[in-house]
């Protein structure tokens, strides 16, 4: 069955976890988190959200466009997020989100790129992100998508690190079993930016990335890099169909 | 110093209705316990005192300290008495005050 498959990655076994079983990582925490982030008045992330609607009318560059002047209201944002990170054929590389935004700031409005995990380019990613709140990821991982996706696929069942632990080990072999206080996730990045209690901000994918790669003290990829966008391609597959949630709230 | 706010209260109330206040203001509430990465100290940056009055009146204020996590959520309840601006200030440790306002019809 798999060699008729026109991918054999995109069988579902693969995943390593039933498809009744997939849990977004809003499982994982307490009643009372869920209940921060489904109130979007009592949603610290909302902040950003926000603040992105500023950024977004704000005229920049030489030509003094704003996002608002290609794309009208934010709202026509809405079914973005779900299909990213996708290979921009242009650029000829796998973009995110942010980095979409970046390339857009770059060509567009030939303004000054705000850097990865600034507060401008957080608040952007998460009103974008915001728009698609409750749709379904669907990633795209054929064509040419499928030597990023192998990449990403890679990373996330390649060993690394002093403890020598894959991603998989955690988060597919372990998950729901507790890691000293914390309860293991799917990890599917399903929420991001999210609004992280340990930080007392919000964050992207990338930076929740690090944490796990400083847990298993192996050197993390910088934020924003082809290897972390790959890995985010792989994890937003294997969230395949759970909604968006950004702004999430986790531990 | 500008820092987001929002507020989300009823527009309008009957007089003697008991209204719900949700604030929410963006800030980093740095205890000035923790080191950075070098070892030196981190300052403190803490808003100290919240205040909010209704149609000139104070209805609600409080102080806070080191103990209150980043983005402080503060939610109050007053009874609605006439149509009046609620006026909220945060003024931090260094004195600045940011402010946010929200008119209340009551009928």
């Amino acid at each position: 069955m798999l060699l008729l498959a026109p991918c054999a990655a995109a069988s579902a076994q693969d995943r390593g976890i039933p498809a009744e079983d997939i849990k977004s990582g809003k499982a994982f925490v307490s009643r009372e988190t869920q209940e921060q982030q489904d109130d979007l008045t009592d949603n610290p992330g909302m902040l950003w959200v926000e603040r992105g609607g500023e950024l977004w009318k704000e005229p920049a560059g030489p030509e003094g466009k704003s996002c608002a002047s290609c794309h009208g209201a934010p709202e026509s944002m809405k079914g973005v997020a779900p299909r990213y990170p996708l290979v921009d054929e242009k650029l000829g590389r796998l973009v995110n989100l942010e980095t979409r935004i970046q390339a857009c700031v770059a060509q567009h409005q030939q303004a000054l790129v705000p850097p990865y995990e600034s507060q401008e380019l957080l608040a952007l990613t998460s009103l974008v992100a915001h728009q698609s709140r409750g749709l379904p990821m669907s990633v795209k991982i054929d064509g040419s998508a499928a030597p990023f996706f192998a990449q990403g696929d890679k990373l996330f069942h390649e060993k690394q690190g002093h403890l020598d632990l894959s991603c998989a080990q955690c988060h597919v072999e372990n998950w729901g079993k507790r890691l000293r206080t914390e309860t293991l996730s799917q990890g599917y990045a399903n929420g991001f930016p999210a609004y992280r209690l340990e930080w007392q901000t919000l964050g992207s994918s990338h930076r929740r990335l690090r944490a796990c790669f400083q847990g298993v003290r192996a050197e993390p990829f910088a934020a924003g890099s082809p290897e972390f966008i790959a890995l985010e391609l792989y994890l937003a597959w294997r969230g395949q169909g759970l909604a968006i949630e950004t702004p999430a709230v986790r531990r | 110093m500008a820092l987001a706010t929002r507020i989300v209260a009823p527009k309008t109330a009957k007089k003697g209705d008991v209204v719900e206040i949700k604030t929410l203001i963006n800030h980093v509430m740095e205890t000035g316990f923790r080191r950075d990465n070098m070892g030196r100290a981190v300052p403190r940056d803490i808003i100290t005192k919240m205040r909010c009055t209704y149609a000139g009146e104070e209805v609600f204020a409080m102080d806070m300290f080191t103990g209150i996590a980043a983005n402080p959520f503060v939610v109050f309840t007053t009874v609605a008495t006439e149509t009046g601006t609620l006026v909220f200030e945060w003024t931090d440790m260094k004195g600045e005050v940011t402010r946010a306002e929200a008119t209340l019809t009551v009928t």
